[in-house]
C-alpha cells in the first residue's frame, strides 16, 4: 500500500462509560500522549455498540474502529461485555472473511485505573492503522471529501 | 425423484380436511411450467386435485408464511392450518417457535421426506428453452425448445443447498409421511473453507465481484424465515441507513453483513436466500461462515434443532475466546 | 443492409467502440449483463440480460445534485456532465419497445432532462431473437421479435450478423463503420426472419392474449376477488420491479455525506411497504393493494394514459425470477380467464 507521509488516520473509539471512558480520562490527567486522531464516542456499555455503528463509522471515513469496555467479569451491567465479546468475535471474523484488513478493528478491555493501558492501546492501534493506510475496502465514495 | 407422491400428499390433505383437523392447507400450487411453483392455500378437495403440485421444484420453505397465516382473524384460524414441511423446513419451523413468532397449536405440521430439490438454473445452463421437467428414476427428463429432449442425472441438477443437505431428519411434526431420515454428515463448510484459504486480497475480490451484482431487491431478506422483524431497519426512514439506492459497493456490503449478522445463531442454513437471488449471489456463504465460526468458537450449535434452545449470541461463558483470537483461522490457513 | 461474418464480430465491435462507447451483453456469474466492450469481451448467447437495458437511460441510482451549506447560504451544485454518444448492442425487441414505454413517461411535459440527455446520446442496436425463451410472450403485446425497434436492427444467422439501419442515427453509425462490414441483400435474412416467426408461434405462452385488458378496465378488475389469491404468497420484494424493463417508479432522497448533501434518485418498487409513503402514511396498506397496483399499472392505468400502449413488454424476466413463481402471466390468465382459456 502506498504510504503518504502526511497521512492522518481517523480512528473511532467506542468507550464504555464506566471503565474505558474513565480510563481515557485518567490517561489525560496523567498527561499520557495518544494520537489526537482517536475520536472517542462514549457509550453506556460496550455491548451498546451495534455492528451497524462500526460499519457506519467506516462509511463516514474512519480508518479504524476500536471498542473498549470493562474487563470481562467487571461489567457495570454484570454481563454486557460478555455479549460484546461474542458479537465482535463473530463480526471481526466475518470482516476478515470478506477480505477487510483485520487490524482495522479491535476490542480491548480497559479499566478506569488503566490510563497507561488506554494510551498504549491507542498508540499501538493508531500505528497499525497508519501502516494499513486509508480504508479503501469499506469506504463509501459519496462520503469522501 | 421424490420418495413420496403428489397423490399421497393430496390424500393426506383431504383426509385432514375431511376429519376437520384442519380447515386449510399450505401447499405448492402448479404454475405455467414445472418450475414456477407458488406457495398457496388450498381449502377444498377440488382445489387440491386441480392445482396442488409436488415435484422436484417445491423448494419454497413455508415456515415463514405461518406467521401471517396464524395471525389471521377467526373464523379462518378457528382450526389449524396444515403445512407440509421438508426436513430442512422443520428447523426453520422450530426456530420460529423458539422466537415465539407463531402459536404452535394453530398449525398442524406434516413432515414429508425430501430427496433434494433441483435447481432450474443448473438445468437452464445445459438445456435451452426448458418447457417441462419430469422425474424418471435417477434422471430428469427435460423437454426443451431448442435442444430436444434431454435426460439429465438428478444428482447433477440438485440445488447447492440440497447437494450438501445437513439433515433428512424432521425435528418437528405432528405426523410424518414416509420414513424419517438421519442427520447427514454434510460437507457444507467446504466452500467456506475454500474462501478462508484464499488471501485477504482474493477474498475481497471474490466478495466485491459477488456483492456488486446486488440490485437491492431484498428478496433474500423477504424470503428468509429468520428475517421476521415487523419493520426492517433498512426499510425505516428514521434509521439513517434506509436505502433503496444500491448506490455503491459500500451499501451492498453493509446490507449483507448486517443481515447475515442479524440472523447469526438463528439462521438454520435453509438456503432460501441463495435460491431466490436473481443475481445468483452465494449469500449462504455468509451465513455459513457465521455458523462455522459459532461451531468452532462456542461449540456445535444447530439453530432450530430443538425448540427453546439458547442462541449463541444471546448467551456467553466467562471464558469465551477474545475477538483478537477470532481471526486466527487466517494464520493457520496461510 | 450490411453484414459481418460472425468470426469478425470483434472487428465490428472494435469499429463501433472506436467511435462511441459500446456496451454489449456478456456472461457473468449472475447471468448476462451489459458491459462496456473492450478487446476480449465476448458476446453472451443468453437471450436476456438479468437486468434490462433501461439502466442506460434511467439508472438504478443517480445523483441529481449536491448541496453545500455555509452559514445561511446554500450552494446548489449541478453534477451533470455532458454525455457522450454511446451505443448499446444486443437490445431485444421487448427491451427496445420498453424504451418507448419509458419515453412516454419521461419525455412528456415536464420533460425529465436527465433521461432526455442520455436518450439523445444513446444509439440502440437491437438484435432479433433467434431463440426466444419459453418465458417470452412479447407477441401478447403486439411486439414482433422478428422485427424489433431500434436505430440499427440486427439479425444473426448461422454465419453472419446482418445490420439494417432504421433511423438517421443508425445510418450515421453504420456509415462510420462501413469498413468493418460488407454489403448484403435484404433477402438474405428472409429465412432467419421466418424461422423466428415460426419459433415465436410455437412458444408455450404464444396463446396469451391482452384483449381483456387496457384502457377503461379499472372498474372491471380493481375489486376483483382474485387479487387476494394472487397476492397471498407475495413476499413484497422488489425482484420483479428491478428486473422489469418498463418499471419506472423512483424515489428521491437526500443523503448526508457528513460534509454536504447529495440528492439522489433511485428506483423504487410499488411492492415495498415504504412506496409513496407520505406524511399521512402509506396509501396502500396491504400487500394485496401493492401487488394490485403493479399489475393494474402495467395492464390498465398505463394504457389508459398512453393511447392503449401496455407497459408490459412480455420479456419474461419476472416469470423466471420471481422467488415465489408469481408473475404477470398468471395474473392475466386468472383475471382475464375467459379470454385466455
Amino acid at each position: 500500500m502506498q504510504m503518504n507521509e502526511n497521512y492522518k488516520p481517523l480512528i473511532v473509539a467506542f468507550c464504555c462509560n464506566w471503565c474505558s471512558y474513565a480510563g481515557a480520562d485518567l490517561a489525560g490527567n496523567n498527561r499520557l500522549a495518544y494520537p489526537a486522531d482517536v475520536k472517542i464516542i462514549r457509550v453506556p456499555c460496550s455491548c451498546r455498540v451495534n455492528p451497524m455503528f462500526i460499519l457506519r463509522a467506516f462509511q463516514r471515513g474512519a480508518d479504524g474502529v476500536i471498542i473498549c469496555g470493562c474487563h470481562p467479569g467487571d461489567c457495570h451491567y454484570t454481563s454486557g461485555n460478555y455479549y460484546t465479546r461474542r458479537r465482535m468475535a463473530l463480526l471481526f471474523s466475518m470482516l476478515d472473511y470478506l477480505g477487510i484488513e483485520r487490524e482495522r478493528t479491535r476490542v480491548e478491555w480497559v479499566s478506569a485505573a488503566e490510563g497507561a493501558k488506554f494510551a498504549a492501546t491507542m498508540n499501538d492501534f493508531a500505528e497499525k492503522v497508519v501502516s494499513l493506510g486509508e480504508n479503501k475496502r469499506l469506504e463509501d465514495l459519496r462520503c469522501k471529501k | 425423484m421424490q420418495e413420496i407422491t403428489r397423490e399421497q400428499l393430496i390424500a393426506k390433505a383431504k383426509e385432514l380436511l375431511d376429519k376437520g383437523t384442519v380447515n386449510r392447507v399450505l401447499g405448492w400450487k402448479r404454475g405455467e411450467f414445472d418450475w414456477d411453483i407458488t406457495p398457496a392455500l388450498f381449502e377444498s378437495a377440488e382445489e387440491l386435485d386441480r392445482d396442488f403440485v409436488w415435484n422436484d421444484f417445491c423448494g419454497a420453505n413455508f415456515s415463514k408464511y405461518l406467521i401471517a397465516e396464524t395471525k389471521k382473524q377467526p373464523p379462518v384460524t378457528d382450526k389449524p392450518v396444515l403445512v407440509f414441511l421438508k426436513p430442512c423446513d422443520t428447523y426453520s419451523f422450530n426456530q420460529l417457535l423458539t422466537e415465539h413468532r407463531f402459536e404452535r397449536d394453530k398449525v398442524y405440521a406434516v413432515g414429508i421426506p425430501c430427496s433434494g430439490m433441483a435447481d432450474i438454473n443448473k438445468i437452464r445452463d445445459v438445456a435451452d428453452g426448458v418447457v417441462s421437467v419430469k422425474s424418471e428414476g435417477e434422471n430428469l427428463v427435460v423437454e426443451t425448445l431448442y435442444d430436444g429432449t434431454k435426460t439429465l442425472p438428478f444428482a447433477d441438477m440438485l440445488a447447492e443447498r440440497c447437494a450438501v443437505c445437513k439433515s433428512k431428519k424432521h425435528v418437528a411434526y405432528d405426523e410424518l409421511l414416509g420414513e424419517d431420515g438421519e442427520l447427514l454428515d454434510s460437507n457444507r463448510f467446504d466452500e467456506v473453507e475454500k474462501l478462508e484459504r484464499m488471501t485477504p486480497d482474493e477474498r475481497f475480490a471474490f466478495w466485491q465481484n459477488e456483492l456488486s451484482r446486488c440490485i437491492r431487491c431484498n428478496a433474500c431478506r423477504d424470503v428468509c424465515p429468520a428475517c421476521t422483524c415487523e419493520k426492517c431497519v433498512f426499510d425505516n426512514p428514521q434509521s439513517g441507513v434506509e436505502n433503496k439506492a444500491a448506490a455503491n459497493s459500500f451499501e451492498e456490503k453493509m446490507f449483507h453483513i448486517i443481515r447475515a449478522f442479524h440472523v447469526a445463531g438463528r439462521c438454520t442454513d435453509c438456503g432460501e436466500c441463495s435460491r431466490v437471488c436473481p443475481q445468483h449471489i452465494p449469500l449462504h456463504l455468509l451465513n455459513r461462515k457465521f455458523i462455522k465460526d459459532i461451531n468452532s468458537f462456542y461449540g456445535d450449535y444447530q439453530a432450530g434443532a430443538e425448540v427453546g434452545s439458547r442462541a449463541p449470541l444471546v448467551d456467553y461463558t466467562t471464558d469465551d475466546l477474545e475477538p483478537s483470537e477470532a481471526t486466527k483461522w487466517e494464520d493457520t490457513n496461510a | 443492409m450490411r453484414k459481418v461474418l460472425l468470426e469478425s464480430l470483434d472487428s465490428l465491435f472494435a469499429a463501433i467502440a472506436a467511435k462511441n462507447t459500446l456496451y454489449i451483453p456478456v456472461d457473468t456469474n449472475g447471468g448476462a449483463k451489459f458491459e462496456k466492450w473492450q478487446e476480449g469481451k465476448k458476446l453472451s448467447n443468453a437471450l436476456h440480460t438479468t437486468k434490462s437495458p433501461k439502466d442506460f437511460f434511467f439508472p438504478q441510482s443517480e445523483c441529481l445534485m449536491k448541496f453545500k451549506t455555509e452559514g445561511k447560504n446554500i450552494e446548489i451544485i449541478d453534477t451533470r456532465s455532458e454525455s457522450e454518444d454511446f451505443a448499446i448492442f444486443g437490445v431485444r425487441a421487448c427491451d427496445a419497445r420498453a424504451f418507448k414505454v419509458l419515453d412516454n413517461v419521461f419525455l412528456k411535459e415536464p420533460v425529465d432532462t436527465y433521461y432526455q440527455n442520455r436518450r439523445e446520446h444513446g444509439i440502440i442496436i437491437s438484435l432479433a431473437c433467434d431463440r426466444p425463451a419459453e418465458t417470452c410472450f412479447c407477441g401478447t403485446f403486439d411486439i414482433d421479435a422478428a422485427n424489433p425497434d431500434g436505430d440499427i436492427v440486427c439479425y444473426k444467422t448461422e454465419s453472419a450478423l446482418y445490420l439494417d439501419a432504421k433511423t438517421e442515427k443508425g445510418q450515421g453509425l453504420l456509415a462510420a463503420v462501413e469498413a468493418a462490414t460488407e454489403p448484403a441483400e435484404a433477402s438474405e435474412i428472409d429465412a432467419a426472419k421466418q424461422q423466428i416467426t415460426e419459433r415465436l408461434n410455437r412458444l408455450p405462452l404464444a396463446d396469451l392474449k391482452s384483449d381483456a385488458f387496457g384502457a377503461g378496465k379499472t372498474d372491471t378488475y380493481f375489486n376483483a376477488p382474485e387479487w387476494k389469491e394472487l397476492s397471498e404468497a407475495c413476499l413484497g420484494c422488489g425482484t420483479c420491479t428491478f428486473v422489469c424493463p418498463t418499471c419506472q417508479c423512483y424515489d428521491i432522497k437526500d443523503f448526508n455525506t457528513g460534509h454536504g448533501v447529495i440528492r439522489h434518485r433511485c428506483w423504487d418498487s410499488c411492492m415495498y411497504s415504504e412506496f409513496t409513503k407520505m406524511s399521512a402514511g402509506q396509501p396502500r396498506l396491504t400487500q394485496l393493494e401493492r401487488f394490485r397496483q403493479r399489475f393494474m399499472h402495467k395492464l390498465v392505468y398505463y394504457p389508459e394514459n398512453n393511447d392503449g400502449l401496455f407497459s408490459c413488454v412480455g420479456c419474461g424476466r419476472c416469470v423466471s425470477k420471481c422467488p415465489i413463481g408469481m408473475n404477470i402471466v398468471k395474473v392475466m390468465k386468472k383475471l382475464g380467464g375467459s379470454v385466455n382459456d
